[in-house]
């Protein structure tokens, strides 16, 4: 069988040792694992297509949050295929057009999206190697492909890929082994190539959710009961109607609430009204009157498998115990969650920032009662999330709107207290840390007990937690999340032979899913600042104590890296440096954190002056974009450290804006410097939740180090006095 | 111009008043407009609703976030609260206002983009607004004063550091022109 016909045959591109363009001498590694969405959407036109204006346009399943994906997916199609990445644009989630990649979440998109993409631009340029072989009859090896053409290595014959292909598409599967452009050949991979949409938000042009505008657009307010589980008994709708000007409709759904009106302002008005003229039930009470940590460690336990390595020592050995404690925290995003939606001729198109527009389809189809092929999800990026927030919630109640209200384009914007009052919170968490120590100074044992609630509640497909279905005249009882990310970087990744962890996942007062690292954060914070305890109790230094317990070289070089960093810096009077490190997940992104902090307990002080950090996310797409994220996570986790914790009474939630929820402030924001540990030869993995847990603990530890005072419990601030 | 009822609650018993829609001139981004509002919709929403700009986003509407920042008279000023009424004689600026009449961008604007100074960016506008003004009552501030002067915007996404830079090379590219 010849080239071409194996190629027809097979209809497929198993080619990578077989043919070559400019990567003549590069065979295709023997094993390749192709990412999971690749071998969902195996087809390269899925998430690539030639355009007849000279560009290419890549299809992703997963939205921009701000983690600059756009970019680092152009970034890799261009580079495999040698091809002008202005010329190359990306297609966000969009159920009529994009693969279905599930959720944007747990720093998988360029692990997942990017991989995926690389690979079936590799595939196309193998193709359109072969194919502009076939046409003009020139061997393959004479063919390459500069600045997005094809071109004869002798430079005199030049076709674009619109010419070979002419209209159609590559619609070839892309199999294993594929040939890859050899990494020592990279222009875009691994540089910090900036993000195009910078320029377009810099002008004020319409990028988010919140931008789109349709003709006739109507605005939309929800009305929230006063407490969860609370109903609806009575509202005059004559009188509101009298009193708000505007109203076009009042959607009552049995406790779900809605108000369409002209205006956007109407809305809000209108809001106002019905919030305090109507009656509801008196709904779930809220434990504020107990204290937090007695309550979830009196809860009824989900059943879990404690995780067992080697054998711990009884009761009687010299166990060195500490408690901590992490609050509710919130996402908290700057924009409050917004959808659009309309429901016109039995098609319901909804706009909205979800990070799992596919799963948000399902679950809508469930909720509503309309099959999917009814319905079109649309992904636009909206104010950064870190989790799961308020966007499948509001993208829910907009839908109900619609379907109650077709015709017309429907806009909701959650006000800032919807959005604080009603979005799911990272869980509190408890967690209990006890080791032995050996006579040299060495972890032996290690036992670990945390207390959680669930780290997910993502509706996932299903209608049952979205809170609109809960509300609804039939409506559908929550269910209960997976525990599985509490207990994310509860394993120390340290050495240490003898091991007992334990994870005790309850169902706390507060609505909860996912944030940011999930029960990383937490997790981190405890093991970490346990470490400095137990070096301190050896008599080491921080930096020594963890080297001598890891094994693993790239950890080291990252605490290396933070040490190297820091070697200089004064610390005058009441400040210190404070360290922690950890691998996010034990498998992904290593990172090292170190803080400097000036502390004065008597006045209430802490001030984090500068945070560094260094991270090995294995190959690096776009280094600004790791540097960003990374800078990023320590900001946001100092503040959730030092400041933050959801704050309820017995009725409900009562941090409903930014002053019973503050956040840092430019005034507190320390100085950060990033470096980034580019490892082009190893595995990429994302980089957004690295920084998290590492962070908080630095802080911790050189809040100790400044003053003396060992803070364990959360937020920082508010327990420096009690301490 | 449309009629509309507005209720009001005085001693516990409903009125309904009936008043005119009143027509109100704004002056934004150096043009002057027209419209039939309600005096007192805060200004946030005649912008984006009406005059269909993006620029001021809304972000909490309690005067507390910054991401609705607008320029009153070269004063950067939250616009969500502000009823529309209270700012018809002065001069309003929205991030698109910064932009030059040869579509490139105000010195702050160049510099954010310089320094990639956004993650999701939905904070961008109020950052941007906040520099000008600052930029505009000093032209070198600061570390202190960048600080202090971008205060009252929130960025959720941690980006504070990327944006005091900008602020310090906008100041500088400023000083160089
Ligand atoms: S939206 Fe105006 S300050 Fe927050
Ligand atoms: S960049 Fe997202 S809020 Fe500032």
């Amino acid at each position: 069988m010849n080239r071409r016909n194996f190629l027809k045959n097979t209809g497929c591109l198993a080619i990578g040792f077989t043919i070559s363009g400019s990567f003549i001498d590069v065979p295709a590694p023997m094993f390749q694992d192709l990412p999971q969405s690749l071998k969902r959407h195996p087809n390269i036109n899925a998430w690539l297509e030639v355009l007849a204006n000279g560009q290419i346009r890549i299809f992703t399943g997963k939205l921009e949050l701000g983690q600059g994906i756009g970019t680092a997916i152009a970034q890799v199609a261009a580079e495999e295929l040698d091809f002008p990445i202005k010329n190359v644009e990306v297609v966000l989630a969009d159920t009529a057009r994009t693969p279905d990649e599930g959720y944007t979440v747990g720093s998988g998109s360029i692990e997942q999206s990017a991989m995926a993409v690389r690979y079936a631009a590799a595939a196309a340029r193998q193709k359109l190697l072969v194919l502009a072989s076939q046409q003009f009859n020139i061997p393959v090896d004479q063919l390459t492909i500069t600045d997005g053409k094809i071109c004869t290595l002798s430079g005199d014959r030049v076709f674009t890929f619109h010419q070979l292909l002419n209209g159609k598409q590559l619609t070839d599967n892309v199999q294993a082994p594929v040939a890859l452009k050899p990494k020592d050949k990279y222009k875009l991979v691994g540089k910090a190539i900036p993000r195009n949409e910078l320029n377009h938000m810099v002008r004020g042009e319409a990028y988010y959710v919140q931008d789109l505008r349709f003709p006739g657009m109507v605005y939309a307010s929800i009305v929230r009961p006063p407490a969860y589980e609370a109903k609806l008994l009575k509202f005059d709708e004559k009188a509101l109607q009298k009193t708000n000007p505007g109203v076009l409709k009042t959607v009552v759904n049995g406790s779900f609430v809605g108000i369409i009106a002209k205006e956007e302002y109407q809305a809000i008005k209108a809001q106002r009204w019905l919030q305090q003229n109507s009656k509801w039930s008196a709904g779930a009470k809220l434990p504020a009157a107990r204290d937090l940590i007695t309550y979830l460690k009196s809860l009824p336990e989900q059943p879990d498998e404690p995780s067992i390595k080697g054998t711990l020592p009884g009761k009687d050995a010299a166990w060195i115990k500490a408690q901590y404690f992490k609050p509710y925290h919130m996402h908290a995003s700057i924009g409050p969650s917004c959808a659009v939606a309309i429901y016109d001729n039995g098609q319901l198109h909804v706009w909205s920032h979800s990070q799992g527009i596919y799963p948000l389809r399902n679950s809508l189809s469930k909720l509503l009662q309309l099959p999917t092929e009814k319905i079109h999800v649309t992904g636009v990026p909206g104010s950064g999330c870190y989790g799961h927030n308020g966007a499948d919630d509001v993208a829910a109640d907009v839908a109900l709107l619609a379907m109650a209200y077709p015709g017309k384009h429907i806009k909701l914007q959650w006000t800032r207290a919807d959005e604080h009052a009603w979005e799911p919170y990272g869980s509190a968490m408890i967690m209990e840390a006890a080791a032995v120590l050996d006579s040299a100074g060495n972890i032996t044992s290690w036992k670990y007990d945390l207390w959680s609630d669930t780290h997910s509640i993502r509706p996932g497909g299903e209608a049952n937690n979205l809170i609109a279905a809960q509300s609804i005249a039939t409506p559908l009882k929550a269910k209960p999340g997976h525990g599985g990310g509490a207990a994310r970087n509860s394993e120390p990744y340290y050495t240490i032979p003898n091991q007992l962890i334990t994870a005790h996942i309850v169902q706390g007062p507060l609505r909860a899913s996912a944030l940011r690292s999930l029960g990383a954060y937490a997790n981190i914070f405890a093991i970490e600042s346990f470490m400095d305890e137990l070096a301190e109790k050896a008599g080491k230094d921080p930096f020594a104590f963890r080297l001598a317990h890891l094994a693993d070289e790239r950890a080291k070089a990252v605490i290396r890296k933070v040490q190297e960093l820091t070697a200089n810096i004064s610390l005058p009077a009441n400040t210190g440096l404070g360290i922690a490190f950890s691998r996010y997940k034990n498998t992904a992104s290593y990172c090292a954190v170190a803080a400097k902090v000036f502390a004065e307990p008597a006045k209430g002080i802490i001030q984090v002056q500068k945070m560094w950090a260094a991270i090995d996310s294995g190959e690096v797409i776009n280094t600004d974009g790791v540097i960003n994220q990374t800078e990023g996570g320590l900001i946001q986790s100092a503040s959730w450290t030092l400041l933050e914790q959801v704050k309820y009474d017995a009725q409900h939630i009562t941090s409903r804006d930014w002053v019973s929820y503050p956040i840092m402030r430019f005034n507190e924001v320390p100085e950060v410097e990033v470096v980034v540990l580019d490892q082009p030869n190893e595995k990429a993995m994302g980089a957004g939740e690295a920084a998290q847990g590492p962070a908080s603990a630095a802080i911790a530890n050189a809040v100790y180090k400044a003053c003396g005072k060992r803070i364990r419990h959360l937020p920082m601030l508010e327990n420096l006095m009690k301490s | 111009m449309g009629i509309i009822a507005i209720g009001i609650q005085r001693q516990n018993r409903l009125k309904i008043l009936v008043i005119m829609n009143s027509t109100i001139q704004l002056q934004v981004n150096g043009k002057k407009h027209t419209l039939a509002v309600d005096p007192a919709t805060p200004l946030l929403y005649v912008l984006r609703d009406q005059l269909a700009l993006n620029g001021p986003k809304y972000g909490c509407g309690l005067q507390q976030c910054g991401a609705c920042m607008v320029l009153l008279n070269g004063k950067a000023e939250p616009s969500c609260l502000v009823p529309v009424a209270a700012v018809k004689d002065k001069d309003i600026i929205t991030l698109e206002g910064l932009v030059r009449p040869d579509n490139t961008l105000h010195p702050v604007q160049e510099a954010f983009v310089e320094e990639q100074a956004a993650q999701c960016g939905y904070c961008m506008n109020g950052m941007v607004i906040s520099a000008v003004a600052l930029l505009n009552e000093k032209s070198q501030p600061s570390d202190a004063e960048i600080r202090a002067g971008l205060q009252r915007a929130l960025c959720r996404c941690g980006t504070q550091s990327r944006i005091i830079k900008a602020v310090k090379k906008a100041a500088a590219k400023q000083q160089g022109k």
